[in-house]
């Protein structure tokens, strides 16, 4: 099979994933507690206004047409109106899957600059003292919960040291700017957004240094290391410029799937600092029942997570061309 | 490596002396490792706190075993409130005046629960579907598998959130929820390994002696597999425990029974983070703890399973 029809092939299967996890969708929030249809009135209304929003909506279909009708409405973004905001579910989520992507962007980008240098070292310092402790780090940081690691953080610069804001996003009172430098580059902002941003690194470190660490160690078996190393080179060139490069190939694909699976963690990071992001969200909204947000949340981070993977395994074949398609 | 056919007497044999072989070399691995020995340790101690958190009564012995728990966990104003570590209560107290130290033993059991059932119940089930999948090929394959892929595009916290709060948030949903995301990286890996043996002679001379499928699949190539499901036991518990803490620390954990998570939950709602360290650290301390250990003896088994892991040390 050649590279096109493989592309082909999961594009499809993408479509297909995408179609189950719809249909998941669908059927889970149908099977929220009592009537189906309040998930979609609004409180105070007459009888009347009910029946008339009732039919507004399809929800007096047939369930098959209910679930075309749901598709649609998913594909065209329309997610109906938050109950508590009273504002149409898609203005208010978008913001805060921005604030959600600006925190885990951050966090993931820090893990794996981070875990990549550290794990290369620890390749090449093979059964040295900081190797052993490095190890040891490193799966104590995995062993524990987003939320410990967070609180613990809250604990020692906030609460003993004072050197942070304890949460939000922003300061309140402070210049909400139109611009998106405004918005995101200001140091209050910055100050905000260190701690949770440094959790999250702190909690995805493991996963690159212990991958970089063991491919490393498979690429400095391979002969061309040696001849580098007997041509002269200095050492730290040959770690960065010949071993680190050929071991970071894997790491591409393990990062695009980190990407999706931080969309899971945002929610306990964004719950203890308090980050007006789509975790946070959806867990007050489940709390109020408030469903449309709740479910427009998860529909977002699930179709992060589907693209995540197909970017993931694309990435596999077309990086690394001796890959079998299969 | 191929002969192992149980059909034969003699192959009965073979068979159980390579399998005493393999657990002595385990055996061995475990015994060069620190990490590994740190791990078992602490399980074990996890585990005997675990048991012996409340009194036992054993009715036809007529005899009671006392508690590890100097105080009933949920007896409200055992002490004053939100009192510092002292003798009395060597954690200190919560904002109704429970002892920490009493949570704590008895949140053991909640972790140890919700760890052993839900890592056994994901890895069985991804166990069969991988060894099914990979065993029948074509169309079970086929549909198995785009079924795995389906989990695997639903985000674990988000997910489990929603379900707990449709069906409820009582312990055996909680393990339910976990499970049902679980299972998939098990059946994906023991997937692989299937088709790597169904190549094997071994497989291929059973069937031409007439075994039957079923026989084929968990007498002659599960025992082979199955060192691989432990190990992902092993992970699946850790993450698990992890799963369930995050739950309970949103406010989705059982009410009726208090876990680690939600020990940290309670002091996030009652506003006593600031001041009540000796009431939010040792959960979390706890938390880390097990799954640390558990992850250590994980990759202890990754030794034993993958020589080539053990000259990387």
């Amino acid at each position: 099979m050649g590279l096109r029809e493989f592309v082909v092939r999961r594009l499809v299967q993408l479509v297909f994933t995408f179609w189950a996890f719809f249909t998941l969708l669908f059927v889970l929030f149908r099977l929220v507690p009592g009537d189906p249809t309040s998930m979609f009135l609004l409180d105070g209304m007459t009888p009347e206004q009910r029946e008339q929003r009732i039919a507004e909506l399809g929800l007096d279909q047939p369930l098959h047409v209910q679930y075309v009708n749901y598709i649609e409405q998913l594909l065209t973004g329309d997610f109906g109106q938050s109950f508590i905001y009273r504002e149409p579910v898609i203005d208010i989520i978008v913001v805060r899957f921005m604030n959600t992507i600006v925190l885990m962007g951050t966090a993931l980008f820090f893990a794996y600059l981070i875990g990549v240098t550290f794990g290369a070292l620890m390749g090449w310092w093979r059964g040295s003292r900081f190797e052993r402790g490095g190890i040891i780090v490193t799966l104590v940081a995995r062993s524990s919960p987003e939320f410990w690691v967070g609180i613990v953080l809250l604990s020692v610069f906030v609460f003993w040291l004072g050197w942070f804001p304890s949460s939000g996003m922003r300061t309140t009172g402070g210049e909400l700017g139109g611009g998106f430098i405004q918005r995101y580059g200001s140091i209050d902002f910055l100050r905000h957004l260190f701690l949770p941003a440094l959790t999250g690194a702190i909690v995805y470190l493991a996963t690159p240094t212990l991958l970089m660490r063991s491919t490393m160690l498979d690429v400095l078996k391979a002969d061309f290391v040696e001849i580098k190393k007997a041509e002269g080179l200095p050492e730290m060139t040959v770690l960065y410029k010949h071993a680190a490069r050929n071991s970071v190939l894997p790491l591409v694909t393990v990062m695009a799937i980190a990407t999706g699976a931080a969309m899971g963690g945002s929610v306990v990071i964004e719950t203890v600092f308090n980050w007006p992001g789509m975790g946070r969200e959806m867990v007050r909204a489940v709390n109020t029942n408030d469903y449309p947000i709740a479910m427009a949340a998860f529909f977002l981070m699930g179709s992060v997570v589907i693209l995540m993977n197909f970017v993931a395994d694309l990435a596999y074949v077309y990086l690394d061309p001796r890959v079998e398609y299969e | 490596m191929s002969t192992d056919t149980d059909t034969t007497p003699q192959g009965a044999v073979t068979g159980l002396e390579k399998r005493i072989e393999q657990l002595r070399d385990g055996l061995g691995v475990f015994k060069g490792d620190r990490l590994g020995q740190i791990g078992i340790a602490l399980v074990l101690v996890f585990v005997f706190v675990g048991v012996f958190a409340r009194p036992i009564t054993i009715e036809f012995l007529n005899v009671t075993i006392p508690g590890l728990a100097p105080h009933d966990p949920n007896a409200r104003a055992v002490g004053g409130r939100l009192e510092p570590p002292s003798l009395a209560h060597p954690l200190g107290t919560t904002q109704l005046g429970r002892d920490v130290l009493s949570q704590l033993i008895a949140g053991t059991r909640v972790t140890l629960l919700v760890g052993s059932l839900a890592a056994f119940m994901a890895v069985f089930i991804g166990t069969n579907v991988g060894l099914i999948s990979a065993y029948y090929g074509g169309w079970v394959d086929d549909v198995l598998m785009r079924i795995t892929d389906i989990v695997y595009a639903v985000p674990f916290l988000p997910f489990a959130i929603v379900l707990v709060a449709i069906v409820g948030s009582s312990i055996v949903n909680i393990i339910g929820a976990i499970v049902l995301i679980l299972w998939r990286s098990t059946a994906r890996v023991i997937r692989s390994q299937v088709l790597s043996h169904k190549q094997r002679p071994y497989v291929e001379s059973a069937e031409a002696i007439g075994a039957s499928d079923v026989r084929i699949m968990y007498k002659h190539i599960l025992p082979n597999v199955l060192p691989l499901a432990f190990l992902y036991a092993a992970f699946a518990v850790g993450y698990a425990v992890i799963a369930e803490a995050s739950l309970s620390f949103l406010g989705f954990g059982d009410p009726n029974m208090l876990s680690w998570g939600e020990m940290i939950f309670t002091v996030y709602t009652a506003d006593a983070i600031r001041q009540a360290w000796w009431w939010v650290f040792p959960p979390g301390i706890a938390i880390t703890l097990f799954v640390m250990s558990v992850f250590f003896i994980g990759r202890t088994l990754e030794k034993v399973i993958n020589p080539e892991l053990r000259h990387q040390e």
